[in-house]
């Protein structure tokens, strides 16, 4: 139970539809950011994505060789654990299940991996079935390395620090590794919609 | 999993507001009494969770002002004009209200005594109240490893702790330097402007000395910072970084 409190009233935020912002969230139409350590600047001569882990051999693909692959442009809300959220974000990115198409695995979740030394962990199921992309444009423009660029995993439906900025590939586990925040007491899964915040919510 | 299952469940509690200290015209501190707080570590931060008598439900990250040793947990919250829970804590809440929160969250930028030095702490606007914390730790660990705070504000008024940063930086090992950005009273001998390459070089040590760096503030501050220490040489995994958005009302 919460206790009310003495003189606080809801001020008027916009008309977001409630269905579209999960609890203890508010819409903000800026982007914030937040990144745990300074932004790195990739050079695309070097960058590569890989799939490898629980795979017969690793694939990956040079950035003229992803730039290759078919992409797909998406609208999504998205929903930060420090509470804000942000709707009709519109993505440019390759679809996880045309990077993992045709591969055979036991792997049930994924790592994935960033510049800069940050993970995080999904079950495989989360990033497959068109519910994530490693995404390289942003509102029709290159993603800004502040949010991620020149890469970064999108996956919507959980919190955002799900969607790792500067990812350089996916580690396909079979078991499951908690990744960077999530050794840091935030929450395993990560559920806007049931305030999936830190470990135990 | 180990990690995250130790911890167990952070819960909502309640706290007492037991004091309030205008810090700035816009800046207060809010020092409350929270019988089950768990205790935290320097740099980390709570949600706060207003509650409106229709059930509506406003929820917001403050760092923690406090250190670690001392008897209240205390919250340094800027009013931010268009916010929704900023306002209320700064000029709704009287002493004696309860406040409910939870936490300590995040374990990344924290310092503790354990972890040496040399620290360079780099703050800008409301981004020193973690750096607070670490500061009274610091004290109340008997801290002896050199520490710089670089901290830039607006104008002399807006600078928040000014007393009592005052008296650290007269402290042996403990330096503390100013930067005002957009007005300087008359003989003013600190810095002047944005902080800058010449200026990091001028109070950072040498990136071979590897020095702990923590920086905080607004988005634009801590990018524009962490990226001239990395252009100076510091490794980046020695670069700790906590932002706040334009829009965190």
């Amino acid at each position: 139970m919460s206790r009310i409190s003495r003189g606080f009233h809801r001020r008027s935020r916009g008309d977001a539809p409630s269905d579209r912002v999960p609890p203890g969230q508010y819409v903000t139409n800026d982007f914030p950011v937040l990144s745990a350590g300074p932004t790195p600047h990739a050079d695309l001569d070097a960058w590569t994505f890989t799939i490898e882990g629980a795979v017969d051999g690793a694939r990956r693909w040079t950035w003229a060789e992803f730039q290759a692959l078919p992409a797909e442009t998406v609208t999504v809300d998205i929903h930060c654990v420090t509470k804000w959220s942000k709707l009709d974000t519109v993505w440019t990115g390759v679809s996880v299940d045309t990077l993992l198409d045709g591969i055979d695995t036991e792997a049930e979740f994924v790592s994935a991996f960033s510049d800069g030394g940050y993970t995080t962990n999904l079950p495989l199921e989360d990033v497959t079935g068109g519910k994530a992309w490693v995404a390289f444009g942003y509102d029709g423009e290159r993603l800004d390395p502040e949010h991620g660029g020149p890469a970064r995993l999108l996956v919507p439906h959980l919190y955002f620090w799900k969607s790792a900025k500067w990812v350089r590939g996916l580690e396909l586990r079979v078991d499951d590794e908690p990744g960077f925040w999530e050794g840091y007491g935030y929450h395993n899964y990560g559920d806007p919609w049931k305030e999936q915040r830190y470990a135990g919510d | 999993m180990e990690r995250a299952a130790v911890r167990g469940r952070l819960s909502w509690q309640l706290g007492t507001v037991a004091g309030l200290v205008d810090e700035t015209a816009r800046t207060k501190s809010i020092a409350l009494d929270v019988p089950e707080w768990p205790g935290h570590r320097a740099g980390q931060h709570v949600d706060v969770r207003l509650t409106a008598e229709d059930g509506y439900q406003a929820q917001r990250s403050y760092s923690i002002a406090s250190g670690p040793e001392d008897e209240q947990l205390v919250l340094t919250v800027e009013r931010l004009d268009d916010g929704e829970v900023s306002p209320y804590l700064t000029e709704g809440l009287i002493v004696g209200d309860e406040l409910e929160l939870r936490g300590p969250i995040g374990g990344y930028f924290v310092w503790e005594a354990a972890l040496g030095g040399p620290l360079l702490l780099v703050a800008g606007g409301s981004g020193v109240v973690p750096f607070r914390s670490m500061l009274r730790h610091y004290e109340a660990s008997g801290g002896d490893v050199p520490v710089r705070l670089l901290y830039s504000a607006r104008t002399l008024g807006d600078v928040i702790y000014r007393d009592e940063l005052t008296q650290l930086g007269a402290r042996p090992g403990l330096d503390v330097r100013l930067t005002l950005t957009r007005e300087q009273p008359d003989g003013w001998e600190g810095y002047a402007g944005r902080i800058d390459r010449a200026m990091l070089e001028d109070v950072a040590w040498p990136a071979d000395e590897r020095p702990r760096v923590y920086v905080c503030g607004p988005t634009g501050f801590v990018e524009a910072t962490a990226e001239i220490l990395v252009a100076l040489g510091h490794d980046p995994r020695m670069i700790r970084t906590e932002r706040f958005g334009a829009s965190g009302p």
